[in-house]
């Protein structure tokens, strides 16, 4: 009863057999190995499990592996260059804007898009983009403060030099 | 959570999703963006037995307006509604419901046909087809949306037939949701819907009952002149709204009567 599907899973081609009651993000942990993705919930509501599909932010939980054959999928794995943090990522890290860390994978690919779709948004577009997105444990306002940072420095190209200084600090 | 296994197929026209429903029978189901069937399987509280995907149907998305009807094809996702210049000029009302459904990542994958075949009592769109006599385009006929929605998920839709297109008036007039909830990405706890057409004011109410509802009395109301204030205390005339973790009864009633008073006032501000 298997499928074939095949995929570009951060840039790279993967072709599996999966059952067609595989979720998404159980094909991306299980079958491809890339565990940054989460679950959180099961119930579609914390957006743990959000990853890029053909540049849309989607909860992979809710989204089955067959549904997105032939797609391009971005993984948080997929955001990093080399050793170059994405400014998001970074911006996560300066601003503390993770406790546990469980919940940031989804937020940073949901702030990927928002970011995408509007480079310098306010404050209350942030928050309106991020609410399919639950973290238990920072309150939020680093969250909020992270994402700023990053529109910030990817605003002014700025991210790659001044960030890896302030991480060295 | 795992679904049950069920097997795939993928439609590649509406022709073949009928022949492919036919011939898998009754217990299988459309799949469109699956954001309420997929949650559903997960919990194993619809266990289809085959799914046949809409996703790559040609032709399934996407709006046009001809002469006085808006017409949306079924596949077209809520995020689509949101942006969309057309809807935007021909019926803001919908483009305003559409950016407000869930939060980004269920607007991404939602769609406006898998609302109104699903008839959950609190969905959004339903309520619009409702109050605006809109249609609802199969591949076996034109139901109209006050036949559609018959109780709590449940509608006349046959088990091959598929929603092609719901057709809405053109209506740029005067309009207003307001969406009552405790965090923006909830459903409504109650909603009411405002809009100007022909020369009166339609208003609908989402989750005040086992369907969607229209405030008759509070249109009558407004239709001899009175103002917002009293339209909206009429707004729970004839209501039996459920009590749930959410809400009483009670407060549904109450709900009905301030927000059909804001918005009003607000559609006209
Ligand atoms: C976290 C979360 C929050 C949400 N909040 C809201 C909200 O505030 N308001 C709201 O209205 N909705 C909300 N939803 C539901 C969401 O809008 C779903 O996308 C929608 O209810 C179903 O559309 P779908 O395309 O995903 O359909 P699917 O899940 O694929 O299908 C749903 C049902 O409709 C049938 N179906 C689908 N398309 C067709 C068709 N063309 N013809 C015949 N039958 C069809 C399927 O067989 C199935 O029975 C929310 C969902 C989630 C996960
Ligand atoms: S695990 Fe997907 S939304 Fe929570
Ligand atoms: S950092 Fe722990 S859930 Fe968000």
């Amino acid at each position: 009863m298997g499928e074939r599907v095949t995929m570009t899973i951060n840039g790279m081609s993967h072709e599996d057999e999966v059952e067609p009651r595989t979720l998404l993000v159980h094909h991306l942990r299980e079958t491809v190995g890339l565990t940054g993705t989460h679950v959180g919930c099961d119930t579609s509501q914390c957006g743990a499990c959000t990853v890029l599909l053909d540049g849309d932010a989607v909860k992979s939980c809710t989204v089955l592996a067959v549904q997105a054959d032939g797609a391009a999928i971005t993984t948080i794995e997929g955001m990093a260059r080399g050793d170059e943090l994405h400014p998001l990522q970074q911006a996560f890290w300066d601003e503390h804007g993770l406790q546990c860390g469980y919940c940031t994978p989804g937020f940073i690919m949901t702030a990927a898009k928002l970011l995408s779709d509007n480079p310098n948004p306010t404050d209350d577009e942030i928050k309106i983009g991020l609410e399919g997105n639950l973290c238990r444990c920072t309150g939020y306002v680093n969250i909020l403060k992270a994402v700023r940072t990053a529109s910030r420095r990817m605003l002014s190209g700025s991210t790659a030099a001044s960030a890896s200084a302030r991480s060295s600090e | 959570m795992i679904p049950a296994s069920f097997e795939y197929r993928r439609a590649s026209d509406l022709d073949d999703a009928t022949r492919l429903l036919r011939e898998l029978g009754p217990e299988a189901k459309v799949l469109a963006g699956g954001h309420s069937l997929i949650p559903l399987m997960r919990l194993r509280l619809a266990q289809p037995t085959a799914l046949v995907d809409l996703g790559r149907v040609p032709g399934l998305d996407g709006v046009r307006v001809d002469g006085d009807r808006l017409r949306v094809g079924a596949l077209t996702r809520h995020a689509q509604l949101a942006a969309s210049p057309v809807v935007r000029g021909a019926l803001p009302l919908l483009a305003a419901m559409a950016a407000e459904v869930g939060d980004l990542q269920v607007r991404a994958r939602g769609t406006i046909g898998g609302v109104i075949a699903h008839a959950d009592p609190a969905g959004d769109y339903p309520t619009l087809a409702l109050m605006l006599d809109a249609e609802i385009v199969t591949t076996r006929t034109t139901h109209a949306a006050a036949d559609f929605f018959q109780h709590i998920f449940t509608t006349p839709l046959e088990a091959d037939e598929v929603i092609r297109e719901i057709a809405f008036p053109v209506a740029p007039g005067p309009h207003r949701y307001v969406k009552f909830r405790r965090r923006r990405c909830d459903w409504a706890i109650v909603g009411v819907a405002a809009q100007r057409l022909d020369g009166g004011w339609r208003l609908g109410l989402t989750n005040c009952g086992p369907t969607p509802l229209r405030a008759r009395a509070a249109e009558a109301a407004l239709a001899q002149g009175e103002s917002a204030a009293g339209a909206g205390a009429r707004a729970a005339d004839g209501l039996t709204p459920p009590s749930d973790l959410r809400a009483s009864a009670d407060y549904r009633c109450h709900l009905a009567r301030v927000l059909t008073q804001r918005a009003l006032e607000e559609a006209t501000a």
